[in-house]
C-alpha cells in the first residue's frame, strides 16, 4: 500500500485545482445566546485524516455533530460530495461516526452490532456475515463475534466500535475522542493501527480530539479551534513551528514567550528589543507588522541550548539565568531558569550521552542561554 | 451499650414484622378453621381444607376471579402504552409548550382521592351516554378505562426514570447507521427499557386487580370483579371462604415477587463474573 502513501502525500489542500470532499461554508451554531460554532469555513479532502483539536467547549464536538447531521447549522451550508446537507437526516448521510462512548448497543452482540448498519442496506444475509467476518478481522475481533459488549475490555469496545462505523464502508468516518477511554500505552499502539486502517480502506477520517500529541501522531491535517471559531489550519509540523498566534503557540507543547517591540524590520530579517528578555531577539526571517507594534517572540524549549561556558555572540539571541528545577524524564531533562527580568524559561535537553555528575548543570547554577536565529517564530497577536 | 442497643434493634425489627404481618399470618391460619364463626377456633376438627373446597364450587368467585384478571390484564396493556408514550413525550421532546401542564396531569392520579377519581369517571361516562350514546352501560369497558386512567401515570413515572439513565448516543448511532426513526425506536430504545414496561405493566396489573373504590362506581351490573366480591361479601359478615380466598391471592403474590427477585439476582451475579473476566482478559 505504499503507493497510496504516496497519494495521501501529496497534499491536495496545496493544489488550488482539487476539490473539496468536505466543504463548510461560514456554518454558525448558536444554542439560544450561547455561539458553540462561529462562522467556521473548512475544506478537507479525501485521503486526509483530519484532527479538530481544541479545550473542552471549544465546539468542536458541534462541528462534528453537524457532518454527521445530528445538529443543523444555524447558518452556512455544509457540502458532501458536492451534495448540500441540509435537508439531509443522518441516516441518508453517506458517513458514519465512531462516538466518544462508543455507543455500542448492549442488547446485541459483537455480530449484531457491527451488522446493524449492513441490514439497514437490506444486503442478502450471505454477504452482511460475509463483510462483518471481514471487518472483524481487520480489527482482529473475530473470536469474540458472539460476544456482548458488558463482557468486552475497553480496549474490545473501541475496536467494535471502529468496526461498526466502517462496516458500510464510509467514505467519511467521523471519530470523536476515538482513543479518549484508553490507557497510555494501548493509546498508542491503536493510533497506529489506526493510521494503517485508514490507509488500507482509504476512507477520509475528521478526527474530534483534545489531546495534541494524539492529533499530531493521525492528522495529515489540523484545525485548531478555540471558541467555536478555527484559529489555525496545517500540517502537525506547520502547526508547531510556524504557529500564527500566541494561542496556538502556547496550546500545542509548551513555548517560552517574551514580549517586545519591533525595532528592526527588514524583508530577511526582524529584530525585537523586549525587556521580559532583556535583550534582543534577532530572527532571519521576515513577518509582516508595522513597526514599533507590539510583538511576541516565541521559542520552543528543546530549541534553546543551555551552557556554562558564553556563546560566540553574547549581543543577540542570549540570556543569563540560575537553573532553579530540573526534572530528570530518562529521554530528556527539563530545565527551568531563572532570567534577570525574573521570567522563568523553560528548556529540554536531550539525553545523549550518560554524564557524570559533575559535568551536568545543577541547580543555582548561573548558565547561558542560546538560540539560533532561525528558531523564534515571531507572534503579532 | 453496644449490647443494649442490639437488643433494641432487635425488638424494633420483631415489633415492625408483627404490625406488618400478623393480620395476613392470622388471616392464613383462620383459613384453615372448621368452624363457621370467623373468629371461633374450632380445635376439634381443624385444621381442614373445606373452604378451599367450597371456593373451587362458588361459582360467583371463580367468574368474578376470571373477569378481574381479564380486567387487569387489559389495564395494564393499555397503561403501558399510554404511559410509554407519554414517559417518553416528557424526556425526550424537551421544554416544548405544556410540559409543566403535561408532566403534572399524568402524575395528578397517584395523589388525587379515589373517591374522587371515581365519582368524575362516573359523571364522564354518564355524559357521554347522553351525548353520544356511548358507553350503553356500564361494565368492563368502564372499568377498563376507569383502571387504565390511574394507572397509567404508574407506568408514565417508571418509564420516564428509566428514559432519563439513557445513552442518547445508543439512538444517534442507530440512525447514523441507517435506521429510519421509527426502525430506532422498535430496535433500540424498546428493548433497552423493557425492563421498565415489564415493571410498569406488572404494577398496572396488580392496581387495577386489587382496586374497589374506582370499580364501585364505573361498574354495572354483571361487572362485579374479585375484590367488589369480597367486599360485598364481607359487609354481610366475614365468611371464613373469603379467608381461604385471600390466602390463596397471598401465595400467588408471594411466589411471584420471591421467583421473580431470585431471577434477577442470578442475573446480576452472571453479568457480574462476565466483566470480571473480560477485564481480567485484557491484562
Amino acid at each position: 500500500m505504499a503507493e497510496r502513501r504516496n497519494d495521501t502525500k501529496k497534499e491536495p489542500w496545496r493544489d488550488p485545482s482539487a476539490s473539496a470532499y468536505v466543504e463548510l461554508q461560514n456554518v454558525t451554531k448558536r444554542f439560544g445566546d450561547f455561539v458553540a460554532v462561529n462562522n467556521v469555513s473548512l475544506k478537507i479532502y479525501q485521503h486526509e485524516i483530519f484532527c479538530l483539536l481544541g479545550g473542552s467547549g471549544c465546539g468542536k464536538t458541534t462541528l462534528l455533530r453537524m457532518l454527521a447531521g445530528f445538529e443543523t447549522p444555524t447558518s452556512g451550508r455544509i457540502l458532501i460530495d458536492g451534495r448540500d446537507m441540509a435537508e439531509i437526516p443522518p441516516y441518508e448521510r453517506p458517513t458514519n461516526m465512531m462516538f466518544q462512548s462508543y455507543a455500542l448497543f448492549p442488547h446485541m452482540s459483537v455480530a449484531k452490532n457491527v451488522s446493524f448498519g449492513l441490514e439497514q442496506e437490506k444486503l442478502p444475509k450471505g454477504e452482511i456475515a460475509e463483510r462483518v467476518g471481514e471487518i472483524l478481522d481487520i480489527v482482529k475481533m473475530r473470536e469474540f463475534a458472539q460476544r456482548k459488549p458488558h463482557q468486552l475490555s475497553g480496549g474490545q469496545r473501541q475496536r467494535v466500535a471502529l468496526a461498526r462505523a466502517l462496516a458500510k464502508r464510509p467514505k467519511l468516518l467521523l471519530l470523536d475522542e476515538p482513543l479518549g477511554a484508553l490507557d497510555k500505552k494501548l493509546r498508542e499502539q491503536t493510533q497506529f493501527e489506526l493510521i494503517n486502517i485508514q490507509e488500507r480502506l482509504g476512507v477520509t477520517f475528521v478526527v474530534v480530539t483534545h489531546d495534541q500529541e494524539e492529533a499530531m501522531t493521525l492528522a495529515s491535517r489540523i484545525g485548531v479551534m478555540n471558541r467555536g471559531e478555527i484559529v489555525q489550519v496545517g500540517t502537525p509540523s506547520e502547526i508547531y513551528e510556524f504557529p500564527t498566534t500566541r494561542f496556538v503557540a502556547d496550546f500545542i507543547g509548551s513555548v517560552n514567550m517574551f514580549e517586545g517591540q519591533l525595532i528592526e524590520d527588514l524583508p530577511d530579517r526582524v529584530r525585537i528589543s523586549s525587556p521580559e528578555l532583556g535583550g534582543v531577539v534577532y530572527v532571519d526571517h521576515g513577518i509582516s507588522a508595522a513597526p514599533g507594534a507590539n510583538v511576541w517572540a516565541a521559542i520552543r524549549p528543546e530549541k534553546i541550548t543551555l551552557s556554562r561556558a558564553a556563546p560566540a555572540d553574547t549581543a543577540e539571541n542570549c540570556a543569563t539565568g540560575v537553573v532553579k528545577e530540573i526534572a530528570y524524564m530518562g529521554d530528556l531533562s527539563i530545565y527551568l531558569v531563572k532570567i534577570g527580568s525574573g521570567k522563568i524559561v523553560r528548556v529540554t535537553m536531550p539525553n545523549i550521552e550518560r554524564l557524570a555528575d559533575h559535568e551536568r548543570i545543577l541547580w543555582d547554577e548561573n548558565v547561558y542561554l542560546s538560540w539560533h536565529s532561525s528558531s523564534p517564530v515571531v507572534l503579532a497577536q | 451499650m453496644i449490647r443494649s442497643r442490639h437488643w433494641f434493634s432487635k425488638t424494633g425489627l420483631w415489633l415492625g414484622l408483627f404490625f406488618l404481618y400478623a393480620p395476613i399470618i392470622s388471616m392464613v391460619v383462620f383459613s384453615f378453621n372448621n368452624s363457621r364463626l370467623v373468629t371461633v377456633w374450632d380445635a376439634a376438627n381443624s385444621p381442614t381444607l373445606k373452604w378451599y373446597g367450597e371456593l373451587f364450587r362458588n361459582e360467583q368467585i371463580l367468574g368474578a376471579a376470571l373477569l378481574s384478571i381479564r380486567i387487569a390484564a387489559m389495564t395494564a396493556t393499555g397503561a403501558v402504552i399510554l404511559g410509554t408514550l407519554a414517559g417518553l413525550v416528557l424526556v425526550r421532546f424537551g421544554p416544548f409548550r405544556g410540559r409543566a401542564l403535561l408532566s403534572g396531569m399524568t402524575t395528578a392520579p397517584l395523589v388525587m382521592p379515589e373517591v374522587i377519581t371515581g365519582l368524575s369517571l362516573l359523571l364522564l361516562f354518564v355524559a357521554l351516554e347522553q351525548l353520544i350514546g356511548w358507553p350503553a352501560t356500564r361494565d368492563v369497558t368502564t372499568i377498563t378505562i376507569a383502571h387504565i386512567t390511574f394507572s397509567m401515570a404508574y407506568v408514565t413515572i417508571v418509564v420516564q426514570s428509566r428514559l432519563a439513565g439513557f445513552d442518547n448516543s445508543l439512538e444517534e448511532a442507530a440512525l447514523d447507521l441507517g435506521a429510519r426513526p421509527a426502525k430506532v425506536f422498535f430496535r433500540i430504545t424498546l428493548p433497552l427499557i423493557v425492563p421498565a414496561i415489564l415493571s410498569g405493566w406488572l404494577l398496572a396489573f396488580t392496581l387495577s386487580w386489587d382496586d374497589v373504590v374506582v370499580s364501585q362506581f364505573v361498574a354495572g351490573p354483571g361487572s362485579t370483579t374479585l375484590p367488589m366480591v369480597i367486599f360485598s361479601k364481607v359487609r354481610l359478615g366475614v365468611s371464613p371462604d373469603v379467608n381461604a380466598l385471600a390466602t390463596i391471592l397471598v401465595l400467588i403474590v408471594a411466589t411471584g415477587v420471591v421467583a421473580s427477585s431470585i431471577w434477577m439476582r442470578r442475573q446480576e451475579r452472571r453479568r457480574e463474573r462476565e466483566i470480571q473476566m473480560a477485564v481480567a482478559a485484557n491484562k
